[in-house]
């Protein structure tokens, strides 16, 4: 990108880390590859177990992440290789929304037993805190 | 294509083809009946009696029971035999023995309790343990619960003593019309627990304590009760 855009901070562009919403593929991580025209562009995931195809823009949502580097069009061992290099999956992960996305997950996850389990443990880090924090008032 | 059956229905319940058109229909008259002829056990009706008497011809043979001398004049209609059989209550797949069940109903409702193991009578067999959350050795219907994916160890607990008729109620003296009655109306008597059901009670729940005990804090849980919460608990 040489003209700088600041209304928009993500852009479709070749290169771009989506997040995949709809299809068989829905939760992964792809790379934008190719624009096809103004629905559709060829995206391609090698290093997350997507396969190279044509996604609908409306069922993708951009990230933050872009792999920077790699020629348009270019094949899948290329992207993988790219995508490997600027270490794309643990940026992703150590993102706010990745972090969310495995929250939800893991909560959904949950048993009965585990869910009193939190709700104790949660019990015991409050008393801690705010113990402390009364501690800290008194003193003042 | 699908084989229409011959005899099919008019309307529900009338067929189209009577029995015997159908008999006749199928060939059946062709066929020969061979039926295995059931072995019938031989039962006594008549007994030999020894008869007193020169002329008499030494003994005779008597009925073993004697025909009625009278017979109703009007046919009395005698109710159908009933062929219906009890079966034996399915039960759910995610409930087996230990598993952790929420009572929804009656006065332990909310309570979470150990399912032992399902009485011949298709109800469960649960207990709190009573010495945890205060439910005793107590029958549910498996509608009336949900069942966790949270399981306890019972292998350590005897349960063979608990079937169906270990909750059968004693049939209290009738005092009606009695001047008991008339007396004791106002004071309310105080149930009495049997001592051998107490003492079973303390015996498992001894026994599932001790794997209780062995799952951190699951007496905790188990003494907390479930309710429905706006956003549940996260």
């Amino acid at each position: 990108m040489t003209t700088e855009n600041r209304a928009f901070k993500r852009l479709v562009e070749v290169g771009r880390v989506v997040f995949i919403d709809s299809g068989e593929d829905a939760g992964k991580l792809a790379v934008i590859v190719e624009i096809i025209d103004h629905n559709r562009a060829l995206i391609d995931g090698p290093s997350t177990g997507v396969a190279r195809h044509a996604h609908a823009f409306r069922g993708m949502t951009l990230t933050d992440l872009v792999v920077r580097g790699f020629p348009r069009g270019a094949g899948s061992k290329i992207i993988k290789k790219y995508f490997d290099k600027e270490d794309i999956l643990i940026k992703w992960n150590k993102s706010t929304w990745a972090r969310k996305l495995d929250n939800r997950t893991r909560r959904a996850a949950l048993t009965d037993f585990d869910r009193f389990k939190l709700l104790k443990f949660k019990k015991q880090r409050r008393f801690i805190v705010q113990s402390e924090i009364a501690k800290l008032r008194k003193n003042k | 294509m699908a084989r229409v059956p011959r005899n099919r229905f008019l309307v529900p319940g009338i067929p189209r083809y009577s029995r015997s058109k159908i008999f006749a229909k199928k060939a059946l008259f062709k066929r020969k009946k061979d039926k295995i002829p059931k072995a019938v056990p031989e039962v006594k009706t008549t007994k030999t009696v020894q008869i007193k008497g020169d002329k008499n011809g030494g003994e005779r043979v008597v009925p073993l029971e004697k025909a009625p001398r009278f017979y109703p004049a009007e046919d009395v209609p005698r109710p159908k035999k009933s062929r219906k059989v009890h079966k034996t209550t399915k039960l759910r797949s995610s409930i087996t023995p230990g598993t952790v069940l929420i009572l929804l109903a009656g006065r332990y409702n909310g309570r979470r309790v150990v399912f032992l193991k399902q009485l011949k009578s298709g109800l469960l067999l649960v207990t709190g343990p009573f010495k945890v959350n205060g439910v005793p050795i107590k029958r549910v219907n498996q509608s009336y619960v949900i069942a966790t994916s949270t399981k306890v160890d019972i292998s350590t607990c005897s349960l063979d003593k608990f079937d169906d008729s270990y909750f059968k109620r004693e049939k209290k003296p009738s005092k009606k019309g009695t001047e008991e009655e008339f007396f004791d109306e106002g004071k309310e008597q105080k149930k009495v627990i049997p001592k051998e059901k107490v003492d079973a009670q303390i015996e498992l729940d001894k026994q599932l304590c001790a794997s209780l005990k062995k799952i951190p804090h699951i007496q905790d849980y188990l003494r907390a009760r479930f309710s429905l919460t706006k956003a549940p608990a996260k």
